[in-house]
């Protein structure tokens, strides 16, 4: 299986129309996301906000190819996902996406570095190669001297940081994260986000962020979209606070 | 994913229920033991009997006769072929054939007769009967008192117990217990016999100048003579057991026996041939190296125009009954392992509950449906895999132990000990391979379940 090159192509655009995702719950049917039209371009730096309950976590799983529609399209590099096989679903998931989750989402049994790897072993990426990349992309959210330590060992700081080096790993084009700061301080937070955005400037990834808290949107995001029981209500670019104004930066 | 990382990754699962995990492999082992065990015991039994059998002499043996024996009695082989007087006479030319055929160790005629034996005075009528130096090895004579005849034409004899007993004065009645053969050997061994019996001479006065003369019919007379013979064994078995009303109670060695020229019963009818020192033979017996070239060797010895007969179809049966054995006892050997395989599908459905939140961190990062089911598969068969060859050890185990201690108790009962266990080891590579494929089996519906898991709701599980 080919590796996806060292600089993603600018690829990283989103389109959905007229996105339905409902599912029953006894007897009422739950429109858990209705009807959304969006356009992400690639490289763009896109926060979903509202309400919980609002359908911004189904939005982002239905472009994480995680769920599927009950009807309408999201389109991803000129491929309908509702479309892509149960197989070219999870080669999507491998290739061009990469997640990181309020929860972490580490398997605790493993090490940070077997962690990070885990993506690798998926795309049959050739052991001694694999190590190197791991290590190169803890170096890279600052857990170098932590590789061989259990998730339960580090902090939720840490623990996220190595959530978004195994997102990178893969080197996918678009970066979806879901509530990353919801269980962390608000220093920690500023961490991640300042790494979110080092990857979105950095390395021309498409970044997608769920989050219900409009200061962080408002702090990082070019754009801020605000979803209310299933429907898109809002949808307006924004000028986040320069990078340079951040002085609790990760450090290298 | 690649087999070494699923390899390392399912090992790894393992490890981290080690319990849970190890019980099940310790109840595939179990399983495993069990099928080893009953199937080596089969094995081993089926390998002592086919040992015995061949010991026994009887089924790498032919039996060649004359069709001119064959007298009215109706046999398909007397109805098809040349008439019984017009057939080949089985005379030493015709032995000295046989012996050359491919397959055949020996061919030796079969010298049998009736007689007055004296011991201390008394007179006793017996069988007699001749054997080669190769029945040594028979298995008639395990537990025989004393030795076997020292040279193939020493004038020794060998006693069957029931004529030692007659000998003795010693004959059981009925409902008592037999006497110990021990008992019956110790005054009778290195003490003298005098065999009385008729010889065939041929006449002095007409002495055959050819081979051709010979055949040709000469006179012959018939002297009474004696013969001494030294007691040198008691066997406690009956070395022909399967001759029924005329087996023989005493044995000579197969030249000295010769050597006395007999008056045989067929020396009557054939006295226009016999009359030579080439004599005619009532039946030879023909050893076979295999049994199984003895159909072959029977097939060149028709051809030549004899009648043979072999116990090689009970032979056969006996193969059948031993499949069959085996087959029984695999399937109660294989019920633990299906038991065994009930708590692989138990632990791998409690793993799937367990890992939910795994399988759809997976599935988030790129696993695809293949990759979650191939660890599920590789979990399951890395459980056979292990617990095979635990079980491989354990059930050669069990059939050692059950081996030895059947063996302690043969002994305290003063029988001979045998091995009537085995391994071979085909059972092993099997043992093991069926553990690991019942696994995989078992695998199936865990493996499709855990792939199939829809990984929005598996995130959601706390």
């Amino acid at each position: 299986m080919a590796i996806v090159p060292a600089n993603p192509p600018a690829n990283g655009a989103i389109r959905t129309e007229n996105l339905c995702r409902h599912y029953p719950m006894g007897e009422t049917l739950i429109r858990a996301v209705d009807g959304v039209s969006l356009a992400v371009r690639s490289g763009e730096f896109v926060a979903l906000l509202g309400s919980s309950g609002s359908g911004k976590s189904s939005v982002l799983n239905l472009i994480a190819g995680l769920d599927r529609p009950t009807s309408g399209s999201v389109v991803v590099q000129d491929k309908d996902l509702a479309k892509l096989s149960r197989e070219e679903l999870a080669k999507y998931r491998l290739h061009v996406v990469g997640m990181v989750f309020q929860s972490f989402n580490l398997i605790a049994s493993m090490t940070l570095a077997e962690n990070v790897e885990l993506p690798l072993r998926f795309a049959e990426v050739d052991r001694d190669k694999r190590e190197g990349l791991a290590r190169e992309a803890l170096q890279r959210v600052g857990l170098k001297a932590r590789t061989n330590h259990r998730p339960s060992e580090l902090s939720g700081g840490e623990q996220q940081r190595a959530a978004l080096a195994r997102a990178l790993i893969n080197r996918p084009q678009l970066l979806l994260a879901d509530e990353p700061t919801g269980n962390l301080d608000s220093h920690t937070g500023t961490e991640i986000m300042n790494l979110l955005r080092e990857f979105n400037e950095g390395l021309g990834m498409t970044v997608v962020m769920v989050t219900h808290e409009r200061v962080l949107a408002e702090r990082y995001a070019r754009r801020m979209i605000v979803l209310a029981d299933g429907k898109l209500i809002d949808d307006r670019p924004n000028v986040p606070a320069s990078a340079s104004s951040e002085t609790n930066g990760v450090q290298r | 994913m690649k087999i070494p990382d699923l390899a390392e990754l399912a090992l790894r699962n393992l490890r981290e229920s080690l319990l849970r995990n190890s019980l099940t492999t310790v109840g595939i082992s179990v399983g495993v033991a069990s099928l080893v065990a009953m199937l080596s015991l089969g094995i081993g039994l089926q390998q002592m009997a086919s040992r015995r059998l061949g010991k026994s002499g009887l089924f790498d043996t032919v039996i060649v006769s004359s069709r001119r024996e064959m007298r009215g009695m109706g046999r398909e082989e007397e109805r098809n072929g040349p008439a019984p007087g017009e057939s080949r006479v089985l005379d030493e030319a015709a032995r000295v054939e046989i012996e050359h055929l491919p397959n055949v160790l020996e061919a030796y005629p079969d010298i049998r007769f009736n007689t007055e034996l004296r011991y201390e005075d008394k007179p006793h009528l017996t069988t007699i009967s001749a054997l080669p130096a190769s029945a040594k090895s028979n298995d008639a004579f395990e537990g025989m008192q004393g030795n076997y005849f020292s040279s193939d034409s020493a004038p020794e004899a060998i006693l069957q117990k029931s004529f030692a007993e007659e000998l003795l004065g010693k004959t059981p009645k009925l409902g008592t217990p037999e006497p110990n053969v021990a008992d019956l050997a110790a005054p009778l061994l290195g003490k003298e016999l005098i065999m009385r019996y008729a010889q065939r001479e041929t006449t002095p006065s007409n002495p055959a100048a050819s081979p051709a003369d010979a055949l040709a019919g000469t006179a012959y007379s018939v002297v009474s003579r004696e013969q001494k013979l030294k007691i040198v064994g008691v066997s406690d078995l009956d070395p022909e057991s399967m001759r029924g009303p005329t087996r023989a109670k005493v044995f000579l060695p197969l030249k000295l026996a010769e050597s006395l020229h007999v008056m045989q019963a067929t020396d009557l009818r054939e006295v226009s041939r016999a009359a030579s020192d080439l004599p005619v033979y009532q039946s030879v017996s023909v050893k076979v190296a295999k049994p199984s070239q003895v159909q072959t060797v029977e097939d060149a010895i028709k051809k030549m125009g004899f009648t043979t007969f072999s116990i090689l179809d009970a032979s056969r049966s006996i193969q059948t009954f031993f499949k069959v054995l085996d087959v029984f006892l695999g399937i109660f050997g294989s019920l633990a392992l299906a038991v065994a395989s009930i708590g692989i599908v138990n632990t791998l459905v409690m793993a799937i509950l367990e890992r939910r939140r795994e399988i759809g961190i997976m599935k988030a990062i790129g696993a695809s449906d293949g990759d979650v089911k191939k660890l599920f598969f590789a979990e399951a068969g890395a459980m056979g895999l292990l617990g095979g060859m635990a079980g491989v050890a354990l059930g050669w185990a069990i059939g050692k132990v059950i081996n030895t201690g059947t063996n302690v108790y043969l002994r305290s009962q003063s029988l001979p000990a045998d091995n009537f266990w085995a391994v071979p080891w085909w059972l092993v590579l099997f043992a093991i391979g069926f553990a690991v494929l019942v696994s995989l089996i078992s695998g199936l519906y865990p493996a499709g379940r855990a792939a199939r898991l829809d990984p929005v709701q598996a995130l959601r599980y706390e």
